[in-house]
Protein backbone atom coordinates (compact mmCIF):
# COMPACT_ATOMS: atom_id res chain seq x y z
CA UNK A 1 0.00 0.00 0.00
CA UNK A 2 0.86 3.44 -0.75
CA UNK A 3 0.99 5.89 1.47
CA UNK A 4 -1.53 8.75 0.40
CA UNK A 5 -0.31 12.22 2.54
CA UNK A 6 -3.37 14.24 0.50
CA UNK A 7 -5.85 11.64 1.47
CA UNK A 8 -4.53 11.13 4.69
CA UNK A 9 -4.85 15.60 4.86
CA UNK A 10 -8.28 15.32 4.01
CA UNK A 11 -9.34 13.43 7.21
CA UNK A 12 -8.14 16.95 9.30
CA UNK A 13 -10.16 19.53 8.83
CA UNK A 14 -7.82 22.47 10.41
CA UNK A 15 -5.50 21.76 7.51
CA UNK A 16 -7.76 23.58 5.71
CA UNK A 17 -7.50 26.85 7.28
CA UNK A 18 -4.83 30.02 6.66
CA UNK A 19 -3.11 32.20 9.10
CA UNK A 20 -1.09 35.23 9.15
CA UNK A 21 -2.99 36.79 6.63
CA UNK A 22 -4.11 34.26 4.34
CA UNK A 23 -1.45 31.61 4.07
CA UNK A 24 -1.69 27.84 4.13
CA UNK A 25 -1.19 26.27 7.87
CA UNK A 26 2.06 24.23 7.68
CA UNK A 27 1.36 22.25 11.26
CA UNK A 28 5.04 21.48 11.92
CA UNK A 29 4.43 21.00 16.41
CA UNK A 30 2.44 18.11 16.29
CA UNK A 31 5.15 16.59 19.05
CA UNK A 32 3.67 19.31 20.66
CA UNK A 33 0.37 18.49 20.02
CA UNK A 34 -0.91 16.91 17.15
CA UNK A 35 -4.00 17.69 15.19
CA UNK A 36 -7.39 15.75 15.04
CA UNK A 37 -8.91 14.00 12.49
CA UNK A 38 -12.56 14.41 11.45
CA UNK A 39 -13.46 10.97 12.84
CA UNK A 40 -12.04 11.82 16.45
CA UNK A 41 -13.88 14.85 16.59
CA UNK A 42 -17.23 13.26 14.83
CA UNK A 43 -16.85 10.76 18.02
CA UNK A 44 -16.64 12.66 20.51
CA UNK A 45 -19.62 15.04 19.10
CA UNK A 46 -21.90 11.78 18.74
CA UNK A 47 -21.15 10.79 22.54
CA UNK A 48 -22.20 14.17 23.89
CA UNK A 49 -25.35 14.29 20.95
CA UNK A 50 -26.09 10.58 21.42
CA UNK A 51 -25.11 8.82 24.49
CA UNK A 52 -23.52 11.11 27.16
CA UNK A 53 -23.84 9.70 30.72
CA UNK A 54 -21.56 8.49 34.09
CA UNK A 55 -20.09 5.20 33.63
CA UNK A 56 -20.30 2.34 35.71
CA UNK A 57 -22.43 3.98 37.92
CA UNK A 58 -25.56 5.00 36.01
CA UNK A 59 -28.06 1.90 35.86
CA UNK A 60 -29.62 3.46 32.19
CA UNK A 61 -29.18 2.49 28.41
CA UNK A 62 -27.20 5.65 28.34
CA UNK A 63 -25.29 4.58 31.38
CA UNK A 64 -24.94 1.16 29.68
CA UNK A 65 -23.87 2.78 26.14
CA UNK A 66 -21.50 5.57 27.85
CA UNK A 67 -19.33 2.59 29.69
CA UNK A 68 -19.68 0.36 26.86
CA UNK A 69 -17.78 3.22 24.89
CA UNK A 70 -15.37 3.76 27.92
CA UNK A 71 -14.15 0.10 28.49
CA UNK A 72 -14.18 -0.45 24.71
CA UNK A 73 -11.30 2.43 24.31
CA UNK A 74 -9.27 0.52 27.07
CA UNK A 75 -9.40 -2.39 24.62
CA UNK A 76 -8.66 -0.49 22.13
CA UNK A 77 -5.88 1.25 23.91
CA UNK A 78 -4.61 -2.24 25.22
CA UNK A 79 -4.77 -3.81 21.95
CA UNK A 80 -2.23 -0.80 19.72
CA UNK A 81 -0.02 -0.81 22.39
CA UNK A 82 -0.12 -5.17 22.60
CA UNK A 83 -0.85 -4.98 26.69
CA UNK A 84 -1.92 -8.70 27.40
CA UNK A 85 -5.07 -7.42 29.66
CA UNK A 86 -7.25 -4.61 29.43
CA UNK A 87 -6.65 -4.21 32.83
CA UNK A 88 -3.42 -3.15 32.52
CA UNK A 89 -4.63 0.24 30.71
CA UNK A 90 -5.07 3.59 33.51
CA UNK A 91 -6.91 6.22 32.15
CA UNK A 92 -4.90 9.38 33.60
CA UNK A 93 -5.15 13.31 32.63
CA UNK A 94 -1.87 12.74 30.58
CA UNK A 95 1.57 11.67 30.50
CA UNK A 96 2.62 13.81 34.00
CA UNK A 97 -0.24 12.45 35.75
CA UNK A 98 0.73 9.39 35.55
CA UNK A 99 4.16 9.61 35.95
CA UNK A 100 3.19 11.42 38.90
CA UNK A 101 1.09 8.26 39.88
CA UNK A 102 3.84 5.77 39.79
CA UNK A 103 6.17 8.58 42.18
CA UNK A 104 3.84 8.65 44.42
CA UNK A 105 2.28 5.16 44.62
CA UNK A 106 5.98 3.83 44.64
CA UNK A 107 6.67 6.16 47.61
CA UNK A 108 3.25 5.66 49.35
CA UNK A 109 4.41 1.67 49.05
CA UNK A 110 7.17 2.06 51.29
CA UNK A 111 9.36 0.85 48.31
CA UNK A 112 11.60 4.14 48.06
CA UNK A 113 13.82 5.53 50.65
CA UNK A 114 16.64 6.80 52.11
CA UNK A 115 19.59 5.58 50.44
CA UNK A 116 17.67 4.11 47.35
CA UNK A 117 18.82 5.89 44.11
CA UNK A 118 16.42 6.74 40.95
CA UNK A 119 18.10 7.36 37.88
CA UNK A 120 16.54 9.41 35.04
CA UNK A 121 18.54 10.90 32.03
CA UNK A 122 19.55 14.38 31.28
CA UNK A 123 17.06 14.40 28.61
CA UNK A 124 14.11 14.25 30.06
CA UNK A 125 10.92 16.02 29.30
CA UNK A 126 10.50 17.87 32.99
CA UNK A 127 6.89 15.54 33.12
CA UNK A 128 9.77 12.34 33.64
CA UNK A 129 12.05 14.48 36.14
CA UNK A 130 10.35 16.54 38.30
CA UNK A 131 8.23 13.91 39.87
CA UNK A 132 11.18 11.82 40.79
CA UNK A 133 12.63 14.99 41.97
CA UNK A 134 9.62 15.58 44.43
CA UNK A 135 9.79 11.54 45.45
CA UNK A 136 13.11 11.93 46.51
CA UNK A 137 12.50 14.90 48.42
CA UNK A 138 9.91 13.07 50.15
CA UNK A 139 12.10 10.13 50.52
CA UNK A 140 15.25 11.00 50.76
CA UNK A 141 16.23 8.81 48.10
CA UNK A 142 18.86 10.23 45.45
CA UNK A 143 18.47 11.08 42.12
CA UNK A 144 21.03 10.11 39.75
CA UNK A 145 20.97 10.54 35.97
CA UNK A 146 22.40 9.49 32.32
CA UNK A 147 24.35 12.23 30.63
CA UNK A 148 23.76 12.97 26.74
CA UNK A 149 26.58 12.55 24.34
CA UNK A 150 27.48 15.65 22.23
CA UNK A 151 25.29 13.61 19.34
CA UNK A 152 22.23 13.45 21.48
CA UNK A 153 22.67 9.99 22.71
CA UNK A 154 22.29 8.62 26.11
CA UNK A 155 25.54 7.43 27.30
CA UNK A 156 25.69 4.11 28.31
CA UNK A 157 29.04 3.66 29.41
CA UNK A 158 27.60 5.27 33.17
CA UNK A 159 25.49 2.22 32.97
CA UNK A 160 27.43 -0.03 34.86
CA UNK A 161 27.75 3.17 37.57
CA UNK A 162 24.55 3.81 37.83
CA UNK A 163 22.28 0.89 37.98
CA UNK A 164 22.86 -1.02 41.32
CA UNK A 165 21.75 -2.35 43.94
CA UNK A 166 20.01 0.73 45.67
CA UNK A 167 18.85 1.77 42.09
CA UNK A 168 14.85 1.65 43.09
CA UNK A 169 13.57 2.90 39.03
CA UNK A 170 15.28 3.73 35.84
CA UNK A 171 12.89 5.97 34.32
CA UNK A 172 13.42 7.12 31.17
CA UNK A 173 12.09 8.82 27.81
CA UNK A 174 11.70 6.50 25.47
CA UNK A 175 11.84 8.66 22.38
CA UNK A 176 13.06 12.78 23.39
CA UNK A 177 11.26 14.89 22.46
CA UNK A 178 14.07 17.51 21.43
CA UNK A 179 16.51 15.30 19.89
CA UNK A 180 14.26 12.97 18.13
CA UNK A 181 16.22 9.88 19.79
CA UNK A 182 15.01 6.68 19.98
CA UNK A 183 16.68 5.36 23.55
CA UNK A 184 17.53 1.43 23.93
CA UNK A 185 14.80 1.07 26.99
CA UNK A 186 14.91 -2.56 26.44
CA UNK A 187 18.68 -2.74 26.88
CA UNK A 188 18.74 -0.36 29.73
CA UNK A 189 15.81 -2.09 31.44
CA UNK A 190 17.59 -5.67 31.05
CA UNK A 191 20.25 -4.21 33.27
CA UNK A 192 17.90 -2.73 35.58
CA UNK A 193 15.71 -5.72 36.22
CA UNK A 194 19.43 -7.53 37.16
CA UNK A 195 19.75 -5.14 39.71
CA UNK A 196 15.99 -5.23 40.79
CA UNK A 197 14.69 -2.23 39.69
CA UNK A 198 11.55 -1.16 38.06
CA UNK A 199 11.55 0.62 34.42
CA UNK A 200 9.37 3.48 33.49
CA UNK A 201 9.61 4.67 29.64
CA UNK A 202 7.61 7.80 29.10
CA UNK A 203 6.32 7.00 25.64
CA UNK A 204 4.66 10.31 24.63
CA UNK A 205 6.59 10.99 21.51
CA UNK A 206 6.89 6.90 20.33
CA UNK A 207 3.34 5.64 20.56
CA UNK A 208 1.80 8.46 18.46
CA UNK A 209 4.29 6.44 15.59
CA UNK A 210 3.13 3.00 16.70
CA UNK A 211 6.56 1.90 17.88
CA UNK A 212 5.46 0.84 21.32
CA UNK A 213 4.62 -2.84 21.72
CA UNK A 214 4.52 -3.24 25.75
CA UNK A 215 5.19 -6.89 25.43
CA UNK A 216 8.97 -6.22 24.03
CA UNK A 217 9.55 -2.81 24.87
CA UNK A 218 10.93 -4.25 28.27
CA UNK A 219 9.36 -1.65 30.59
CA UNK A 220 7.23 -2.19 33.63
CA UNK A 221 5.34 0.89 33.49
CA UNK A 222 4.88 3.19 30.36
CA UNK A 223 2.99 6.29 30.36
CA UNK A 224 1.93 7.89 26.97
CA UNK A 225 -1.12 10.79 26.10
CA UNK A 226 -3.69 11.22 23.76
CA UNK A 227 -3.63 14.46 22.53
CA UNK A 228 -0.10 13.88 20.64
CA UNK A 229 -1.24 10.87 18.68
CA UNK A 230 -4.46 12.54 16.77
CA UNK A 231 -6.61 12.40 20.33
CA UNK A 232 -8.28 14.85 22.54
CA UNK A 233 -6.27 16.68 25.33
CA UNK A 234 -7.19 14.96 29.16
CA UNK A 235 -7.09 11.81 28.48
CA UNK A 236 -3.45 9.84 29.07
CA UNK A 237 -2.42 6.36 29.68
CA UNK A 238 -0.66 4.53 32.17
CA UNK A 239 0.38 1.11 31.62
CA UNK A 240 2.25 -1.65 34.11
CA UNK A 241 2.49 -5.23 34.62
CA UNK A 242 -1.05 -6.18 36.44
CA UNK A 243 0.65 -7.61 39.64
CA UNK A 244 2.28 -4.49 39.59
CA UNK A 245 -0.77 -1.90 39.40
CA UNK A 246 -2.39 -4.85 42.41
CA UNK A 247 0.66 -4.08 44.54
CA UNK A 248 1.13 -0.19 44.39
CA UNK A 249 -1.93 1.77 46.39
CA UNK A 250 -3.56 3.80 45.26
CA UNK A 251 -3.07 7.54 44.07
CA UNK A 252 -5.95 10.17 44.42
CA UNK A 253 -8.98 8.77 46.69
CA UNK A 254 -12.19 9.28 45.44
CA UNK A 255 -15.44 8.05 43.69
CA UNK A 256 -15.32 4.79 41.88
CA UNK A 257 -11.81 3.81 43.08
CA UNK A 258 -12.91 1.80 45.45
CA UNK A 259 -14.26 -1.88 46.99
CA UNK A 260 -15.78 -0.44 50.46
CA UNK A 261 -16.14 2.42 52.65
CA UNK A 262 -16.36 2.66 56.02
CA UNK A 263 -15.99 5.99 58.17
CA UNK A 264 -12.34 5.38 59.21
CA UNK A 265 -11.28 3.44 56.45
CA UNK A 266 -11.91 2.10 52.97
CA UNK A 267 -10.78 -0.98 50.78
CA UNK A 268 -10.16 -0.42 46.68
CA UNK A 269 -11.24 -1.51 43.74
CA UNK A 270 -9.36 -3.80 41.55
CA UNK A 271 -6.62 -1.76 38.96
CA UNK A 272 -7.41 -0.36 36.70
CA UNK A 273 -10.10 1.30 38.49
CA UNK A 274 -8.02 1.72 41.93
CA UNK A 275 -6.35 4.79 40.42
CA UNK A 276 -9.34 5.89 38.36
CA UNK A 277 -10.83 8.36 41.13
CA UNK A 278 -13.76 10.54 40.56
CA UNK A 279 -15.35 10.98 36.88
CA UNK A 280 -13.09 10.54 34.25
CA UNK A 281 -12.81 11.81 31.14
CA UNK A 282 -15.33 9.71 29.35
CA UNK A 283 -15.84 12.03 25.83
CA UNK A 284 -12.05 12.09 25.54
CA UNK A 285 -11.47 8.85 26.29
CA UNK A 286 -13.97 8.08 23.31
CA UNK A 287 -11.60 9.95 21.66
CA UNK A 288 -8.56 8.43 22.39
CA UNK A 289 -10.49 5.48 21.50
CA UNK A 290 -11.46 6.79 17.79
CA UNK A 291 -7.89 7.70 17.35
CA UNK A 292 -6.51 4.46 17.67
CA UNK A 293 -9.27 2.90 14.82
CA UNK A 294 -8.05 5.92 12.67
CA UNK A 295 -4.26 5.10 13.19
CA UNK A 296 -5.27 1.06 12.64
CA UNK A 297 -7.01 1.70 9.68
CA UNK A 298 -3.72 3.05 8.59
CA UNK A 299 -0.45 1.41 7.43
CA UNK A 300 1.46 2.56 10.48
CA UNK A 301 4.68 1.37 9.19
CA UNK A 302 4.08 3.26 5.76
CA UNK A 303 3.53 6.43 7.57
CA UNK A 304 6.42 5.83 9.69
CA UNK A 305 8.81 5.38 6.37
CA UNK A 306 7.01 8.55 5.27
CA UNK A 307 8.10 10.51 8.35
CA UNK A 308 11.46 9.19 8.11
CA UNK A 309 11.67 10.40 4.64
CA UNK A 310 10.60 14.28 5.38
CA UNK A 311 13.17 13.65 8.85
CA UNK A 312 15.54 12.67 5.98
CA UNK A 313 14.89 15.63 4.20
CA UNK A 314 15.32 18.44 6.86
CA UNK A 315 18.11 16.75 8.06
CA UNK A 316 19.91 17.05 4.99
CA UNK A 317 17.97 20.81 3.84
CA UNK A 318 19.10 22.15 7.44
CA UNK A 319 22.36 21.10 7.05
CA UNK A 320 22.98 22.86 3.86
CA UNK A 321 22.29 26.59 5.74
CA UNK A 322 25.42 27.87 7.28
CA UNK A 323 24.83 28.55 10.97
CA UNK A 324 22.31 25.48 11.74
CA UNK A 325 23.03 23.31 14.28
CA UNK A 326 20.91 20.41 14.50
CA UNK A 327 20.52 19.19 18.20
CA UNK A 328 20.65 15.69 18.54
CA UNK A 329 21.44 12.71 15.82
CA UNK A 330 22.57 13.61 12.31
CA UNK A 331 20.89 10.67 10.43
CA UNK A 332 17.47 8.92 10.84
CA UNK A 333 18.66 6.04 12.27
CA UNK A 334 16.94 5.70 15.62
CA UNK A 335 15.35 8.98 15.39
CA UNK A 336 11.60 10.43 15.46
CA UNK A 337 11.16 13.12 13.62
CA UNK A 338 11.06 15.89 16.31
CA UNK A 339 13.83 18.06 14.92
CA UNK A 340 15.40 21.02 17.20
CA UNK A 341 17.47 23.21 15.69
CA UNK A 342 19.66 26.99 16.65
CA UNK A 343 20.35 29.10 14.33
CA UNK A 344 23.97 31.66 14.53
CA UNK A 345 22.91 34.98 15.63
CA UNK A 346 19.20 34.46 15.47
CA UNK A 347 16.74 33.51 18.67
CA UNK A 348 14.37 30.39 18.71
CA UNK A 349 11.51 33.17 19.59
CA UNK A 350 12.81 35.18 16.48
CA UNK A 351 12.94 32.20 13.88
CA UNK A 352 9.21 31.13 15.29
CA UNK A 353 8.49 34.40 14.51
CA UNK A 354 9.45 34.94 11.19
CA UNK A 355 8.32 30.77 9.83
CA UNK A 356 5.04 32.09 11.74
CA UNK A 357 4.80 35.05 9.62
CA UNK A 358 4.73 32.67 6.51
CA UNK A 359 2.36 30.29 8.30
CA UNK A 360 4.76 27.63 9.65
CA UNK A 361 3.50 26.64 13.03
CA UNK A 362 7.11 25.50 14.88
CA UNK A 363 7.46 25.66 18.91
CA UNK A 364 10.64 27.76 20.51
CA UNK A 365 11.83 27.62 23.98
CA UNK A 366 13.07 24.99 25.80
CA UNK A 367 10.14 22.57 25.13
CA UNK A 368 9.98 21.21 28.89
CA UNK A 369 13.88 20.20 28.86
CA UNK A 370 15.69 22.93 30.35
CA UNK A 371 18.59 21.12 31.43
CA UNK A 372 18.96 19.31 28.39
CA UNK A 373 19.58 22.54 26.79
CA UNK A 374 22.20 23.47 29.23
CA UNK A 375 23.40 19.98 28.68
CA UNK A 376 23.59 20.79 25.09
CA UNK A 377 25.18 24.51 26.04
CA UNK A 378 22.29 26.13 24.16
CA UNK A 379 19.60 28.79 26.25
CA UNK A 380 16.87 27.45 23.93
CA UNK A 381 15.93 26.27 20.33
CA UNK A 382 13.32 25.86 17.80
CA UNK A 383 11.37 22.47 16.85
CA UNK A 384 10.35 21.01 13.72
CA UNK A 385 8.49 17.79 14.09
CA UNK A 386 6.85 15.95 11.48
CA UNK A 387 3.70 13.85 11.94
CA UNK A 388 1.88 11.63 9.09
CA UNK A 389 0.28 14.47 7.36
CA UNK A 390 2.77 16.53 6.48
CA UNK A 391 4.65 16.72 3.29
CA UNK A 392 7.52 17.58 1.91
CA UNK A 393 6.66 21.14 0.56
CA UNK A 394 6.20 21.69 3.84
CA UNK A 395 9.93 20.79 4.84
CA UNK A 396 10.86 23.26 2.13
CA UNK A 397 9.18 25.96 3.25
CA UNK A 398 10.79 25.18 7.10
CA UNK A 399 14.15 25.76 5.38
CA UNK A 400 13.02 28.54 3.41
CA UNK A 401 11.78 30.06 6.46
CA UNK A 402 15.24 30.07 8.38
CA UNK A 403 16.58 31.52 5.01
CA UNK A 404 14.29 34.59 5.33
CA UNK A 405 15.34 34.94 9.00
CA UNK A 406 18.76 34.94 8.33
CA UNK A 407 17.95 38.03 5.82
CA UNK A 408 15.98 39.46 8.04
CA UNK A 409 17.88 40.09 11.04
CA UNK A 410 21.18 40.27 8.74
CA UNK A 411 22.92 37.25 9.89
CA UNK A 412 23.19 36.07 6.33
CA UNK B 1 -8.67 33.67 17.78
CA UNK B 2 -9.17 32.59 14.11
CA UNK B 3 -9.74 35.66 11.71
CA UNK B 4 -8.05 38.43 14.08
CA UNK B 5 -5.50 38.25 10.62
CA UNK B 6 -5.00 41.56 8.85
CA UNK B 7 -5.61 42.30 5.19
CA UNK B 8 -3.74 38.88 3.14
CA UNK B 9 -0.73 39.58 1.77
CA UNK B 10 0.68 42.27 4.02
CA UNK B 11 4.32 41.47 5.25
CA UNK B 12 2.91 41.86 9.38
CA UNK B 13 6.89 41.16 10.08
CA UNK B 14 8.39 44.96 9.97
CA UNK B 15 5.06 45.68 12.20
CA UNK B 16 6.35 43.97 15.03
CA UNK B 17 10.29 44.17 14.03
CA UNK B 18 10.55 47.85 13.86
CA UNK B 19 13.51 49.46 12.83
CA UNK B 20 14.64 51.33 15.94
CA UNK B 21 14.03 47.56 17.85
CA UNK B 22 16.45 46.22 15.35
CA UNK B 23 19.10 48.45 16.47
CA UNK B 24 18.69 48.62 20.20
CA UNK B 25 18.86 44.58 19.56
CA UNK B 26 21.73 44.86 17.76
CA UNK B 27 23.30 47.76 19.72
CA UNK B 28 22.14 47.59 23.23
CA UNK B 29 22.49 50.46 25.13
CA UNK B 30 23.68 50.69 28.79
CA UNK B 31 24.29 46.90 28.90
CA UNK B 32 26.66 45.12 30.95
CA UNK B 33 26.55 45.50 34.88
CA UNK B 34 28.13 48.15 36.91
CA UNK B 35 29.34 48.93 40.32
CA UNK B 36 28.09 49.87 42.32
CA UNK B 37 24.27 49.13 42.64
CA UNK B 38 21.64 49.30 45.15
CA UNK B 39 19.81 46.83 44.22
CA UNK B 40 20.19 43.20 42.02
CA UNK B 41 17.62 40.88 40.68
CA UNK B 42 17.54 38.24 38.47
CA UNK B 43 14.50 37.54 36.50
CA UNK B 44 13.60 34.21 34.02
CA UNK B 45 11.07 33.45 31.49
CA UNK B 46 10.23 30.11 32.13
CA UNK B 47 8.37 29.54 29.00
CA UNK B 48 11.50 29.87 26.95
CA UNK B 49 14.48 30.13 29.23
CA UNK B 50 15.12 34.14 28.61
CA UNK B 51 17.08 35.54 31.49
CA UNK B 52 18.05 39.01 32.68
CA UNK B 53 20.34 40.15 35.57
CA UNK B 54 19.38 43.69 36.35
CA UNK B 55 20.73 46.47 38.83
CA UNK B 56 19.69 49.62 39.83
CA UNK B 57 21.53 52.48 41.34
CA UNK B 58 19.21 55.47 43.02
CA UNK B 59 20.03 58.36 43.83
CA UNK B 60 18.86 61.75 46.04
CA UNK B 61 17.22 64.14 43.83
CA UNK B 62 16.28 66.97 45.69
CA UNK B 63 14.52 64.75 48.51
CA UNK B 64 13.21 62.28 45.88
CA UNK B 65 14.54 59.23 44.96
CA UNK B 66 15.87 58.99 41.18
CA UNK B 67 17.22 56.12 39.16
CA UNK B 68 20.90 56.77 38.97
CA UNK B 69 21.73 53.65 36.95
CA UNK B 70 20.52 50.59 35.39
CA UNK B 71 22.79 47.69 34.25
CA UNK B 72 22.27 44.66 32.75
CA UNK B 73 23.42 41.47 31.08
CA UNK B 74 20.39 39.48 29.19
CA UNK B 75 20.20 36.49 27.36
CA UNK B 76 17.30 36.45 25.10
CA UNK B 77 15.51 36.77 21.69
CA UNK B 78 15.15 40.77 19.81
CA UNK B 79 11.96 41.85 21.36
CA UNK B 80 13.34 41.05 25.26
CA UNK B 81 17.05 42.57 24.44
CA UNK B 82 15.99 45.79 22.49
CA UNK B 83 12.67 46.64 25.31
CA UNK B 84 15.82 46.26 28.27
CA UNK B 85 18.02 48.87 26.43
CA UNK B 86 15.12 51.15 25.67
CA UNK B 87 14.01 50.53 29.04
CA UNK B 88 17.25 52.06 30.20
CA UNK B 89 17.05 55.25 28.08
CA UNK B 90 14.01 56.30 29.23
CA UNK B 91 14.29 55.53 32.99
CA UNK B 92 17.86 56.27 33.61
CA UNK B 93 18.11 60.16 35.17
CA UNK B 94 14.43 60.16 35.69
CA UNK B 95 12.96 60.57 39.34
CA UNK B 96 11.71 57.47 40.29
CA UNK B 97 7.98 58.28 40.46
CA UNK B 98 8.36 59.14 36.68
CA UNK B 99 10.33 56.10 35.45
CA UNK B 100 7.17 53.92 37.26
CA UNK B 101 4.53 55.75 35.51
CA UNK B 102 6.61 55.18 32.04
CA UNK B 103 6.67 51.46 33.05
CA UNK B 104 3.08 51.56 33.75
CA UNK B 105 2.09 53.23 30.47
CA UNK B 106 4.52 50.16 28.45
CA UNK B 107 2.61 47.65 30.74
CA UNK B 108 -1.10 49.32 29.38
CA UNK B 109 0.80 49.56 26.24
CA UNK B 110 1.65 45.51 26.27
CA UNK B 111 -1.80 44.54 27.18
CA UNK B 112 -3.88 46.60 24.97
CA UNK B 113 -4.22 45.56 21.50
CA UNK B 114 -5.93 48.82 20.36
CA UNK B 115 -5.10 51.88 22.28
CA UNK B 116 -3.08 54.57 21.18
CA UNK B 117 0.32 55.00 22.99
CA UNK B 118 1.35 58.18 24.54
CA UNK B 119 4.62 58.80 23.14
CA UNK B 120 5.25 61.72 25.59
CA UNK B 121 5.92 59.16 28.51
CA UNK B 122 6.68 56.47 26.23
CA UNK B 123 9.29 57.57 23.91
CA UNK B 124 11.24 54.99 21.72
CA UNK B 125 8.94 52.22 24.00
CA UNK B 126 5.74 53.26 21.61
CA UNK B 127 7.51 50.75 18.59
CA UNK B 128 6.18 47.87 20.77
CA UNK B 129 2.51 48.43 19.99
CA UNK B 130 3.26 45.81 17.41
CA UNK B 131 4.95 43.58 19.94
CA UNK B 132 1.26 43.49 21.54
CA UNK B 133 -0.33 42.09 18.71
CA UNK B 134 1.24 38.77 19.54
CA UNK B 135 0.54 37.77 22.94
CA UNK B 136 3.08 34.73 22.91
CA UNK B 137 6.02 37.81 22.71
CA UNK B 138 3.93 39.94 25.38
CA UNK B 139 6.25 38.43 28.18
CA UNK B 140 9.00 38.95 25.90
CA UNK B 141 8.51 42.61 25.95
CA UNK B 142 7.99 43.14 30.01
CA UNK B 143 10.72 40.32 31.13
CA UNK B 144 13.19 43.81 31.52
CA UNK B 145 10.53 46.24 32.97
CA UNK B 146 9.42 43.31 35.39
CA UNK B 147 13.04 43.06 36.61
CA UNK B 148 13.72 46.50 36.80
CA UNK B 149 10.46 47.36 38.83
CA UNK B 150 11.17 44.39 41.25
CA UNK B 151 14.79 45.94 41.52
CA UNK B 152 13.79 49.59 42.01
CA UNK B 153 11.22 48.56 44.91
CA UNK B 154 14.83 46.81 46.44
CA UNK B 155 16.51 49.68 45.51
CA UNK B 156 14.23 52.56 46.77
CA UNK B 157 13.31 50.42 50.23
CA UNK B 158 17.19 49.93 50.63
CA UNK B 159 17.77 53.66 50.49
CA UNK B 160 14.63 54.16 53.44
CA UNK B 161 15.88 51.74 55.65
CA UNK B 162 19.61 53.69 55.68
CA UNK B 163 17.35 57.04 56.18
Amino acid sequence: MTFDVAAIRKDFPILDRTVRGGKPLIYLDSANTSQKPRQVIDAMTEFYERYNANIHRATHELGEEATEAYEGARAKVAAFIGASEQSEVVFTKNVSEAINLVAYSLGNSGRIGAGDEIVVTEMEHHSNLVPWQLLCQRTGARLRWFSVTKDGRLDLGQAGDLINERTKVVAIAHQSNVLGTINPVSEIAARAHAAGALVLADAAQSVPHGLVDVSSLGADLVGFTGHKMCGPTGIGVLWARRQLLEELPPFLGGGEMIESVWMDHSTYAAPPHKFEAGTMPIAEAVGLGAAIDYLSDLDLTAARAHEQQLLGRALAALCDIEGVRILGPAGTADRGSALSFTVKGVHPHDISQVLDDAGVAVRAGHHCAWPLHRALGVQSSTRASFYLYNTMDEVEALADGIRTAQKFFGTR
Amino acid sequence: MPGRDVESGVMQLESMYQEIILDHYRHPHHRGLREPFDAEVHHVNPTCGDEITLRVTVKDAGGEPAIADVSYDALGCSISQASASVLTDLVIGKPVSEALAVSDAFLDLMHSRDSEPDDEVLGDAVVFAGVAKYPARIKCALLGWMAWKDATARAVSSLEVED
